[in-house]
């Protein structure tokens, strides 16, 4: 049975440097489409990826990135606005990596592109009135 | 043709009154020019709703038996410290107080979760508070220790009074640095990453009325989704800096120190947030009337974001060594497209003020002035002007040796 799913690898510094998602194409026979990267050398980094393949082979891929320090997050973590909380001030919208949220120009309400949410979680704790949370 | 504020309360008893807000009247101006449009409207209505620090409220909580004396005491408010240095059951929580046990920043940067205002909120939600108290005891206060749960209905009073509200323009703040920084204006992304600004432009009370002429103490305002008034000048009030031709100031200016009952407010309109790295506060609505009394008056609610400016400053170095310089000075209207340029770099801007919601109180101060509901009022005092001697000191440290 064939999968695919949404998932955000955190890097270590340590792990930039390596040949990770080669491993998983090259091992696991995994296709990869990679809808957001963040990696430089000795820094920690951060990509996001739609992955593809045979179950088993799939649970092995991510076996094998838990195993090497990986650490993995489903975007099936879901980040919501409570929209009680939510002022609009716009706070969040230079904070967000993705561009999830944007300012209307003719009414200035900040609309959230749920879409674009890769989950990275900066939001939540940028919003002053603490309207964005993450829900498992 | 000139108005009295008499001749405008009569409008509004008669169901007459011509009332616009402050981003309506540009065009009303427009439209119909300075002189027209000053005979035809009465009041033009102004709102802002952002973080506002120097915020707090006064509560009187009742005589418990036997009496307790927390003047000299402690007093905390679901865990919060309120101010005891006062009478034996009066007490005052602000806005940017914080639980004992909250760790501050040595976990950095510290999230702030809950604190003063977010206890002012919920007192208005009309949510119960945890009140525990601690006394030395007197012949006639006996008692020493109260732990109780309070309401706003149990409260003989409870005010509003913020030393320092509705700040005339404000700065932008950006970071030079190479690191991340955590501040009262947000989080700044090093080299530029961002610029975060504060303040409601062309809707903001005291930019629609520069020099002062109609707002002083005594002016009834729209106060945290009740009726406030004008206390006096606020903290810090500095009238005498760098302004436009049409008077408004291109830097932090002039403030207003409020007070108004809380029992009327509302949750919505007094909101407790966490500052990432920073601390708690208060986000605070406030929407001021100002009566189009001459052609003067109404000259100065015409203003745009393209006309006033804001100055640029780093909060990696100039804010926090109070140096003055400044790296230049943008416009609200540029600031609202997305971007500015800094240094040649383009940096995106964000608003910690909420623009929609001043237009709503802004609007709403509108409906109850249509409505009769709310009458204005002719200040008692002004406010000190460009002309006074007003103005804000640095501190001048003298050791003690």
């Amino acid at each position: 049975m064939s999968v695919s799913k949404r998932i955000v690898l955190h890097f270590s510094r340590r792990l930039a440097d390596r040949p990770i998602i080669y491993r998983l194409v090259k091992d696991y026979n995994l296709e990869f489409n990679i809808l957001k990267a963040s990696v430089t050398p000795e820094k920690e980094g951060l990509m996001v990826l739609e992955l593809t393949g045979e179950q088993e082979e799939y649970d092995k891929g991510i076996r094998y990135l838990t195993e090497n320090g990986v650490r993995i997050q489903s975007l099936s973590q879901n980040v919501i606005r409570n929209e009680e909380r939510c002022t609009h001030c716009g706070a969040c919208i230079t904070i967000c990596p993705a561009a999830a949220f944007e300012l209307e120009s003719l009414t200035r309400r900040v609309t959230f592109y749920h879409e674009r949410c890769l989950a990275c979680g900066m939001c939540i704790k940028a919003c002053p009135p603490r309207a964005m949370e993450v829900h498992f | 043709m000139a108005k009295t504020i008499e001749e405008i309360n009569e409008k509004i008893r008669q169901g007459k009154v011509v009332v616009v807000t402050a981003e309506e009247i540009i065009d009303v101006v427009k439209e119909k020019g300075v002189k027209k449009a000053a005979m035809d409207v009465d009041v033009v209505t102004t709102g802002t709703f952002g973080p506002m620090c120097s915020s707090g409220a006064c509560l009187n909580i009742g005589h418990s038996q036997p009496r307790i004396k927390l003047g000299g005491g402690t007093a905390y408010l679901n865990d919060v410290q309120a101010y005891t240095g006062l009478a034996a059951v009066d007490i005052y929580i602000g806005a940017n107080a914080l639980p004992d046990d909250d760790p501050r920043n040595r976990l950095y940067p510290g999230e702030f979760n809950y604190g003063g205002g977010h206890v002012i909120e919920e007192l208005v939600a009309g949510k119960d508070i945890r009140l525990a108290a601690t006394a030395y005891g007197t012949d006639c206060y006996p008692r020493k220790r109260l732990e109780t749960w309070i309401n706003m209905t149990d409260l003989n009073e409870a005010v509003l009074l913020n030393f320092r509200n509705a700040y005339q323009n404000y700065n932008i703040a950006v970071n030079l640095s190479d690191r991340m920084l955590y501040t009262y204006m947000g989080v700044l992304k090093p080299n530029l990453g961002n610029a975060n600004y504060c303040s409601a432009g062309h809707l903001s009370p005291l930019l629609n009325d520069p020099h002062y002429k109609t707002i002083g103490i005594g002016t009834r305002i729209f106060l945290g989704g009740g009726m406030g008034y004008v206390a006096w000048h606020g903290t810090q009030h500095n009238p005498n800096v760098l302004r436009g031709d049409d008077g408004v100031p291109w830097r932090p200016a002039g403030t207003l120190a409020v007070i108004g009952d809380l029992k009327q407010m509302q949750p919505e309109w007094l909101r407790g947030i966490s500052m990432l790295g920073y601390g708690c506060t208060m986000a605070v609505g406030i929407g001021v009337p100002i009566p189009i009394l001459s052609d003067e008056i109404l000259k100065y609610t015409v203003v745009t974001d393209a006309d006033i400016f804001a100055p640029v400053v780093d909060y990696s170095e100039a804010y926090p060594q109070r140096k003055p310089e400044i790296l230049g000075q943008v416009s609200y209207a540029q600031l609202k497209t997305g971007t500015i340029q800094i240094e040649g770099k383009e940096v995106p801007t964000a608003s910690l003020s909420s623009y929609p919601r001043a237009v709503e109180i802004a609007t709403t101060l509108k409906e109850w002035i249509l409505t009769g509901k709310f009458l204005l009022t002719e200040p008692v005092a002004p406010l000190p002007g460009v002309e006074s001697d007003v103005t804000t000191k640095p501190l001048r440290e003298r050791p003690i040796e």
